[in-house]
């Protein structure tokens, strides 16, 4: 499997095992080199904090042409994150460049949590109640963080 | 391929300041003012006849093409550039060279930035910006300019390792301060034109830099099947940036048309439809693919989606036959005319109405009127929405026979047409003696498609003393074109042909001339802002 890995992921992988960014953990599976396990720690002073988020990231075929796949598998109340786990971010779709890089884009992840924003939702239904009611909508944020991020 | 990697840094902002301003001829070719020649109407061209005509050309993709070339050539002499760099700065401000070389002259390192072209930190071409190794401290190793790199490049994207003496060839970086190698370039430009079908705007591969790639820099480094997309995508753009060019709708018509008049605020005075060179009408307005005159754009669009909306409009195009209303045998139509005799009692009826045919042929003709009474006299909200029913029940009957029906007359005109040439091999006929048939089916067709919009029109009216005038006009051309169309009917033997075609042959030049009548009239009339409106649904 690592023999056909492209140059650029073997460095980038080896990069981030070793010199991990604070609060982002992120490790290849055995079997499928371009298959991660990702762990990021909810940012601090967030309605997120204490909790430690299990994430996947797969690497496409076409990667860094093509940007990596990233998704939620804690459960999550967050306005751009939807039920599935799946993530709206910029940079994961049309901003893409293949200069970005795995550690960028597990940052921006992160920085997501720490700023939520419910004017570009995915999940409908969790931006509506941000913007109706905010500080209900972080009470659930963070008793859903109690519950399922720990 | 020795030194191209270092020319291509530099191609996106060439100048070359000793040559200072030169304008060739001193002409003002703006997109515009290329084509006011056409407004006086060469052979074969439009002629603007009237004030609510349009001027218009329609434009081959070689002509567009050629169209594109002048304009840079004349921003390559204004602004001292070379062409790939005026083909982008052309693409950011809409193809208005004047625009653009005033604005360039007034702030030259704001309009290259805007346009996505950094302007050079150094005149001479020989000092690149060298990334150093370690991309992400890039940015800070500004000062390294070096005209012979002396360490080794490691491309950010693919990882891979290159000698100082192959960079020059190798490698690439549009002037700002990223440099990838041509590999990573060639794979991400081929992805943005085939996959993403980009092509004037495709930025620097580094994140957040807007440094637009120029043409020269793409066809240098793609596949032949890429290099022929991003050609035609870059004159789609062209089309697409220009509110004086539109795409033909037709499908598989490769042409646009040029049309100077753009004439977005006075849609409701003028309908600017154009013939393309593929054969076929649209609107240059709205961009609907057929003739809609005498109805204007804005009105249109209500009735289309009014139609979409209703019902009773999907009960109607069910329909094939109906019932005689005095026998109640079923019959077909087989024939654009309205005039039906019942097979089984001989009654003559009107397809439309349903009323006798005898009213049809005469003075009293009034099957296109609604009679607006009955709508005025009902009391309650049920009599009054059951009278708007009718009310547009009426226009739509109308409105999508004429549609229908201009489908049977041209079946009609095939089945004669078959006949005829048969006839011809037995006869002394010449081709040119039968195509007064094929002209009747054309002017048929043509009348058809006006007489439909009026009805739609006719919805939206304000009843007044001049649309009286406009309904006679209607009526009219409705009788006309019914016999006309009853004349296809007709069945056609040597021994008659020579009759039918006198015949068929005024009839026609009347319709024509009906149809005339009745589109001046409604044209002057919106010109005018004579005829009143109402928004109904
Ligand atoms: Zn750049
Ligand atoms: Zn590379
Ligand atoms: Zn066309
Ligand atoms: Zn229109
Ligand atoms: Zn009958
Ligand atoms: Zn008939
Ligand atoms: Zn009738």
């Amino acid at each position: 499997m690592s023999a056909n890995l492209p140059k650029r992921i073997l460095k980038e992988t080896e990069r981030l095992v070793a010199d991990s960014p604070p609060g982002i953990e992120a490790h290849p599976h055995e079997d499928n080199l371009r298959y991660f396990d990702v762990k990021i720690d909810g940012p601090g002073g967030s309605a997120f904090e204490g909790g430690i988020f299990k994430l996947e990231l797969f690497l496409p075929e076409d990667y860094p042409m093509a940007p990596p796949k990233v998704r939620f598998l804690t459960k999550i109340y967050h306005p751009n994150i939807d039920k599935l786990g799946r993530i709206c971010l910029d940079i994961l779709k049309d901003k893409w460049s293949p200069a970005l890089q795995i550690r960028t884009v597990l940052l921006s992840v992160q920085a997501l949590l720490g700023a939520p924003n419910p004017d570009d939702p995915l999940a409908n239904d969790v931006a509506q109640h941000y913007k109706d009611d905010e500080k209900g909508a972080i009470a659930v944020s963070k008793e859903w963080t109690q519950k399922y991020a720990v | 391929m020795s030194s191209d990697g270092d020319e291509m840094d530099y191609d996106d902002f060439e100048f070359e300041d000793d040559e200072g301003i030169e304008d060739d001829n001193g002409s003002q070719t703006s997109i515009g003012e290329a084509y006011d020649a056409f407004d006086d109407g060469v052979a074969g061209k439009p002629v603007k006849k009237d004030p609510w005509d349009i001027s218009y050309q329609p434009k081959s993709v070689e002509e567009l093409q050629e169209e594109q070339k002048v304009l840079v050539d004349r921003v390559c002499g204004l602004i001292d550039s070379d062409p790939s760099t005026a083909a982008t700065l052309l693409r950011h401000y809409h193809w208005n060279p004047e625009k653009l070389s005033d604005k360039f002259w007034e702030e030259p390192a704001k309009t290259l930035h805007a346009a996505g072209l950094s302007p050079p930190s150094s005149p001479s071409s020989s000092t690149k910006p060298l990334p150093a190794s370690n991309n992400a401290k890039a940015s800070s190793s500004r000062s390294r300019l070096e005209p012979v790199p002396t360490e080794s490049f490691e491309c950010p994207i693919c990882c891979l390792e290159f000698e100082p003496e192959e960079i020059a060839s190798q490698t690439l970086s549009l002037g700002c301060e990223h440099r990838f190698c041509k590999g990573c370039w060639t794979e991400y430009l081929e992805r943005k034109i085939l996959d993403e079908q980009e092509s004037g705007r495709v930025q620097c591969m580094e994140d957040g830099c807007g440094r637009v790639v120029g043409e020269r820099t793409v066809i240098a480094l793609v596949n032949d099947k890429a290099k022929d997309r991003y050609r035609v995508l870059l004159d789609r753009t062209y089309v697409d940036d220009s509110p004086q060019l539109k795409w033909c709708p037709h499908p598989g018509c490769e042409y646009a048309v040029f049309c100077k008049e753009s004439p977005a605020r006075k849609l409701d005075q003028i309908i600017p439809i154009v013939h393309c060179a593929c054969g076929n009408d649209f609107c240059f307005g709205c961009g609907f693919a057929n003739n809609h005159q005498p109805l204007t754009c804005r009105y249109v669009k209500l009735w289309q989606k009014k139609c979409a909306d209703d019902s009773e409009t999907g009960n109607w195009l069910m329909a094939n036959t109906k019932e005689c209303t005095k026998c109640n045998a079923t019959i077909e139509k087989n024939g654009g005319c309205n005039h039906m005799t019942c097979k089984k009692c001989r009654y003559e009826f009107c397809w439309v109405c349903q009323g006798d045919w005898q009213s049809h042929g005469t003075s009293w003709y009034n099957c296109n009127r609604f009679d607006e009474k009955t709508g005025q006299d009902a009391r309650d909200s049920q009599a009054k929405s059951r009278a708007s029913l009718q009310r547009y029940l009426h226009y739509f009957n109308r409105w999508a026979n004429h549609e229908q029906s201009a489908k049977l007359d041209h079946q009609l005109y095939q089945k004669t047409e078959r006949k005829m040439e048969e006839m011809q091999n037995g006869s002394d006929l010449t081709w040119i003696e039968v195509q007064f048939v094929k002209r009747a089916a054309d002017v048929l067709l043509e009348a058809r498609m006006s007489l439909k919009w009026t009805y739609a029109m006719a919805f939206y009216m304000k009843k007044d003393l001049s649309t009286e005038i406009f309904e006679d006009n209607q009526a009219n051309l409705e009788q006309a074109v019914e016999a006309l169309s009853e004349m296809l009917e007709k069945p056609i033997d040597a021994t008659t042909i020579m009759q039918l075609k006198s015949d068929m042959v005024n009839k026609t030049n009347y319709v024509k001339k009906r149809a005339e009548i009745i589109l001046d009239d409604t044209l002057k009339g919106h010109y005018e802002s004579r005829w009143k409106f109402t928004d109904r649904d």
